[in-house]
């Protein structure tokens, strides 16, 4: 079966990713530092995370002086969702994918780079998959450092416009498959619906939302692996 | 504050453990058709349960968010790439917010 190796794919991949997360990134570099962080405590926590929504939650605590348990549990809760892409990922890997490998690429599964990887036919490579992390992490970590640095400047308009950008990166994701796929878009529609539910319905609000994304994602693709599982020989699955 | 630098250890170490874990243990192949199938959704699952409604909020007001919602999704449909999508989405969010204002 095909096996996506090529570094240069990757890089091209990765590219977009790391120009968005210099937008993302900044964002949280302004807030970061507004809390009572320093410049380069901000920077050295997107280096070594790697996650927006985690590094969001923990500043507060952090700042609060809040327990190690806290910070553990907040992280645990709001990033279990990367468990179910790296399992997701494992079957994605290519032969030439070895061990050492995958605890590199452990590290830089994001939510946009395991998109990008999921969305490739057949199988990725190593070489793909080094290229497609390697922009990244540098992009997370320069706009957190601009963002530190240079966030009180910037009108306040312009940090807003930023928000939307990580969410536009999702769309432009989950689009394609939405259009052509049938089941897929069905499945997409039953994990918003879930999840605006979460959101919206006073009772389930208090769960925190790390908790219903994964609800909400487990469900969903539950209900569509068993109305409309994949044809495995077109999907393929052999070594 | 405690020191900034245990607690930065222990949320690295705790994230990375979470995607490290299943993606050394994992070697094999999985055989079984529904399992492939649901692993298949999760992505889709979860990039849109994190999107929506999360992203009417993502802004200074609900009013600009919903314009570079509606934004995403067109360029998205019209197949424009992830840069191009995000950035357009923040030029109508930026816009909005100026009419706004200036109303």
């Amino acid at each position: 079966m095909k096996e996506q190796t090529s570094f240069l794919k990757g890089i091209k991949d990765g590219f977009p990713i790391c120009i968005g997360y210099l937008s993302i990134s900044f964002a949280f570099g302004i807030y970061a530092c507004s809390c009572g962080l320093s410049v380069w405590e901000a920077v050295i926590m997107s280096l070594t995370n790697l996650t927006s929504a985690g590094q969001l939650a923990s500043v507060p605590i952090i700042v609060a002086g809040g327990t190690l348990a806290e910070l553990a549990v907040s992280q645990i809760v709001i990033n279990m969702r990367y468990a179910l892409m790296s399992v997701s990922l494992s079957q994605k890997l290519g032969k030439s994918v070895k061990m050492l490998d995958r605890f590199v690429i452990a590290f830089a599964n994001t939510d946009e780079v395991f998109a990008v990887a999921s969305s490739q036919e057949g199988t990725v490579g190593k070489r793909y998959l080094y290229g497609l992390i390697l922009t990244p992490p540098l992009g997370w970590t320069l706009g957190t450092l601009l963002g530190a640095a240079a966030g009180n400047i910037l009108p306040a308009m312009l940090v807003s416009a930023l928000g939307i950008a990580i969410y536009g990166m999702f769309i432009a994701i989950v689009m394609p498959k939405v259009k052509t796929e049938k089941p897929t878009a069905l499945c997409v529609a039953v994990a918003i619906v879930l999840s605006c539910l979460f959101y919206y319905v006073p009772t389930l609000k208090a769960i925190p939302a790390g908790f219903t994304i994964i609800i909400c994602a487990v469900v969903a693709s539950g209900i569509f692996a068993f109305l409309a599982p994949l044809n495995i020989a077109e999907e393929g699955n052999d070594q | 504050m405690k020191n900034f630098y245990i607690y930065l250890i222990v949320m690295a170490g705790v994230t990375y453990l979470i995607r490290m874990l299943p993606l050394v243990l994992i070697k094999k192949k999985i055989k079984n058709k529904y399992l492939l199938s649901f692993l298949y959704y999760i992505p889709y699952a979860v990039l849109s349960a994190m999107t929506f409604p999360g992203i009417f909020y993502s802004t200074g007001s609900v009013v600009s968010a919903v314009v570079g919602t509606v934004i995403a999704l067109l360029m998205a449909y019209l197949k424009r790439s992830m840069v191009t999508v995000a950035a357009l989405s923040c030029a109508g969010v930026f816009l909005t917010e100026l009419i706004m204002k200036i109303i």
